[in-house]
């Protein structure tokens, strides 16, 4: 089996009387898909809310790479390559598309601040490059047309396209996407996935929250179920969509269609 | 009950509608599909009031409701039901349900229809008092449709109803959407889960880059072959 | 485009005394100039971060404290017989060393407001701006207290092999404020144009993004408050050397009130706005006096201000320069639609 890069150890979250996590407990290893889903509210945000410091764990702890991460801020997570996006839609609003890709390209312009300030070679050619990286970011997500455009101005869905391309920018090597696909039609989907399947042919591992179950079923190496915060199910997706207590609790009866 | 003619829209400088004709008639569900952009949520914000057309009309139930005000929309009888989860984050769950109420007064009714919302998303009932900011995405989207039936509309307009929804909640929407067609209320529905809407809608209308390119019953738009390719994913 | 619009504005700057010999107004220009440079300070802060420092005009009287006392020299006992004893170094030293202390006190604040968290920022600086006019008030030996510090030396230049100049007359300290203020547009306009002022964009714009994509929140603005408050530092040195007289009331909080509506009125986040704010509202009290009475000046002071905003909310820079087409080309704006919800609506 793939080396493990993130471990979720027994993590336990708390909203005064909720329990939203208890004794979270899985892995994923380098280069996986692993999906992580479960029914509304289960807890898969608040996963990633941990895993990515914005939350403080009751209990437990989160590994990756061999780093604890308990403690350290967000941005120190995302220094590490831990990437991730969010549920709500999440832009810069009054910047321009291309401006909200360079302003998460952050990590890739780290320069003295004298150098950027005088512009000197190092910080020119620096800042050519992040230039060249946004426009093929953009290019990329296919929204070149908008590249001028406020990111404030975008349709709901070519937000989410935004969204995922700051994370690339970021130059993640493993990413949290929360429901990338949710307010795209089947066929913007399907090209998402390639998208997807790409990113981690390029070595980027990946950790998935969607409720699109066709997607989910398609792409994942391994799924995590999640209920009330527990973990119910964990496996292939074969296995998964056939657990009876999966069909209960989650997918329902469409699912045989999934 | 609602006819649009040559509707066009527009924020600053980017036509997002250039004339769109459709017409809703009473008791049917009316699908509106198209791409990320194509206009969808343009044209129910028009309808709504909350951005005016720069040229063409709107006729709801005989009155000329063109440019009129959100509020005025609101009480002759059209919710709007937005995208993307909109809740009043301070208040709690009960408090946005009632305030979906806010123009009625049959106070006894208003108390039935929460728990009606209640009993088809038991979710929420079980987070009355939370705040709706920290509700769960899914939990807000409920929350986002339980309260748009609250005002009991004549016209309600959902804008991607099941985005973010567990697979067996978003079959227990569509089960409510079809419900309240089926009481006779009229619904406008922006879906991207296509073959959903398409299966279950009356009429259907496909909009690509702010113009209507196809109409026709559901049935007939999912066997044909642009929408198959383009929206259904094969 | 704008860049030529600056060239022609800094060139219309450099050619005032060309034609304006009236000592009075040059006065007033070189007064309105130092205190532009401090508006432009203020403005990084306040429209590049979104941080308002209502205390900010404390870096710029510690720069005149440091500089003043840097080229007099001073006696003070600590403790005992322990005096700590400064010799007078040339008023340049007292410049640079104005920059760095007031940075530092930039970097102390910001450390201490915003590793706590954005909102305590202006608490912070209120009350360090309070602290720093007591000290200067009570510390009598050091400052003289309310008996101010007098006979400032002007500021001297060495000109390699054409010896010292010292910069004495009005028309001299013009163009050292001109030279000043360019200096700080240009390194705030780098500054703001860097990787390091898309993070402060990012920040204020959305934070829970920004750190999500590793941008560090305490660096990021305690850099742009140790920027700002040494160019405040440096405003300060300025004045010091040109009034040749500070008492502890520069710390006065209307002075900072004044950065502020120099920066509103002209628009912050933008980089002209603190210039064109700072003209006219540096410039107005001067045509003002001779026409009207205090009140009456005071008056048409707040009203002129309320006129701009009414008219240009953004203020008047962010406001006008799209029509002159001034401002980098921007497609689509976001048009604000107020998405309502049902009960919202009702
Ligand atoms: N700050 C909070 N206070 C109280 N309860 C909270 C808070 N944040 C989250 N919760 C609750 O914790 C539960 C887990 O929420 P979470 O957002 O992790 O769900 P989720 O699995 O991502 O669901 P969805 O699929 O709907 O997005 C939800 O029931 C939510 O109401
Ligand atoms: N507030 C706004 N300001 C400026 N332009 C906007 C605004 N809202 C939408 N637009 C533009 O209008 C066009 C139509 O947008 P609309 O939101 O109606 O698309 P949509 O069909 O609902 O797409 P999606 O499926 O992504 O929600 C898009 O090109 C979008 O960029
Ligand atoms: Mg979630
Ligand atoms: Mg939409």
């Amino acid at each position: 089996m793939a080396e493990t890069v993130l471990s979720i150890e027994h993590v336990g979250v708390q909203f005064g009387g909720l329990v939203a996590l208890s004794d979270l407990d899985f892995t994923v290893g380098e280069g996986q898909i692993v999906s992580l889903i479960g029914p509304n509210g289960a807890g898969k945000t608040t996963a990633f809310n941990v895993m990515t410091g914005f939350l403080d764990p009751t209990e437990g702890m989160v590994k990756y790479r061999g780093a604890v991460l308990n403690g350290l801020k967000p941005h120190e997570i995302a220094d590490l390559g831990l990437i991730r996006t969010f549920q709500r839609t999440s832009v810069f609003p009054r910047d321009t598309v291309f401006d909200n890709v360079l302003i998460g390209l952050h990590r890739q312009g780290k320069l003295g601040l004298v150098e950027a300030i005088l512009g000197l070679p190092r910080a020119r050619a620096s800042e050519r490059a992040q230039r060249e990286r946004a426009a093929e970011l953009v290019r990329w997500i296919g929204l070149e047309a908008r590249a001028n455009d406020l990111a404030g101005s975008l349709s709901y869905g070519e937000q989410r396209l935004v969204g995922v391309a700051l994370a690339l920018a970021a130059q993640p090597s493993m990413l949290l996407l929360d429901e990338p696909v949710s307010g795209m039609n089947a066929s913007e989907t399907h090209t998402f996935v390639q998208l997807i399947r790409n990113i981690r042919d390029r070595g980027v591992t990946i950790l998935l929250v969607e409720h699109d179950m066709p997607m989910v079923m398609s792409v994942s190496d391994r799924i995590v179920v999640l209920n009330y915060g527990r973990i119910i199910a964990a496996g292939a997706p074969e296995t998964i969509r056939n657990d009876p207590a999966v069909i209960e609790a989650y997918l329902g009866q469409g699912a045989k269609r999934a | 009950m609602l006819e649009i003619r040559d509707m066009v829209c527009a924020y600053g400088q980017v036509t997002a509608l250039k004339g769109v004709t459709l017409s809703v008639k009473a008791g049917q569900l009316v699908a509106l599909i198209g791409a990320n952009g194509a206009g969808k949520s343009t044209t129910l914000r028009a309808i709504s009031g909350l951005v005016p057309p720069r040229s063409g009309s709107m006729i709801f139930e005989g009155e000329d409701i063109t440019g009129a005000s959100p509020q005025r929309v609101l009480t002759r009888g059209i919710a709007h039901c937005p995208e993307g989860r909109r809740v009043f984050p301070h208040m709690t769950v009960a408090e946005n349900l009632d305030m979906g109420a806010y123009l009625r007064s049959d106070t006894s009714a208003i108390a039935t229809d929460r728990d009606r919302i209640y009993g088809e998303f038991p979710r929420l009932a079980d987070r009355k008092k939370q705040a709706a900011g920290t509700l769960s995405g899914g939990e807000q989207q409920m929350l986002a449709i339980g309260r748009a039936l609250m005002s009991r509309p004549r016209l309600v307009m959902f804008d991607e109803p099941s985005l973010g929804l567990a697979p067996n909640i978003v079959e227990r929407t569509f089960a409510i959407i079809r419900a309240i067609r089926d009481a006779g209320t009229t619904v406008l529905l922006v879906e991207q889960n296509a073959f959903a809407a398409l299966e279950m809608c009356d009429h259907a209308y496909l909009l690509e880059a702010g113009r209507v390119v196809l109409s026709g019953a559901g049935a007939d738009l999912i066997e044909n072959e642009h929408v198959r390719r383009a929206y259904l994913g094969g | 485009m704008n860049q030529i619009a600056t060239l022609i504005s800094l060139a219309v700057f450099a050619s005032v005394p060309l034609w304006l010999q009236d000592p009075y107004l040059l006065n007033a220009l070189i007064t309105t100039g130092i205190f532009i440079i401090g508006a432009m300070s203020l403005n990084l802060l306040l429209g590049f971060t979104g941080q308002l420092s209502l205390g900010h005009i404390a870096f710029f009287g510690i720069g005149a404290y440091v500089s003043a006392l840097t080229s007099l020299g001073f006696d003070v006992g600590i403790v005992g017989d322990f005096h700590i004893v400064h010799v007078p170094w040339p008023p340049i030293v007292g410049f640079v060393l104005a920059i760095v202390i007031s940075g530092f006190c930039g970097y102390l604040v910001g450390r201490l407001s915003f590793s706590v968290r954005g909102a305590y920022f202006v608490i912070v600086t209120i009350s360090f701006a309070e602290v720093v006019r007591l000290v200067a008030l009570n510390w009598v030996e050091l400052t003289q207290g309310p008996l101010a510090l007098t006979n400032i030396p002007s500021i001297t230049v060495g000109l390699p092999g054409l010896g010292y100049l010292v910069l004495k007359t009005k028309l001299q300290n013009y163009y050292l404020v001109l030279a000043v203020a360019a200096a700080a547009y240009f390194l705030i306009s780098r500054l703001v144009h860097s990787h390091f002022g898309r993070a402060m964009r990012g920040l204020m714009e959305n934070e829970t993004l920004a750190v999500a994509v590793g941008i560090d929140v305490t660096k990021t603005l305690t850099l742009a408050a140790v920027i700002s408050a040494g160019i405040a530092g440096a405003a300060g040195s300025l004045y010091a050397h040109y009034i040749r007289i500070i008492d502890p009331d520069v710390f006065a909080f209307i002075n900072t009130v004044t950065m502020v509506i120099m920066v509103v009125s002209g628009g912050k986040g933008s980089l002209a706005g603190p210039v064109v704010g700072g003209v006219i509202f540096g410039l107005l009290p001067v045509f003002l006096r001779p026409v009207m009475p205090p009140e009456a000046q005071w008056i048409t002071y707040g009203g002129v201000l309320i006129l701009i905003l009414f008219v240009l909310p953004k203020g008047i820079v962010p406001s006008l320069a799209p029509r002159l087409g001034l401002s980098r080309a921007k497609g689509n704006k976001a048009v604000k639609v107020t998405e309502r919800t049902a009960g919202e609506r009702a």
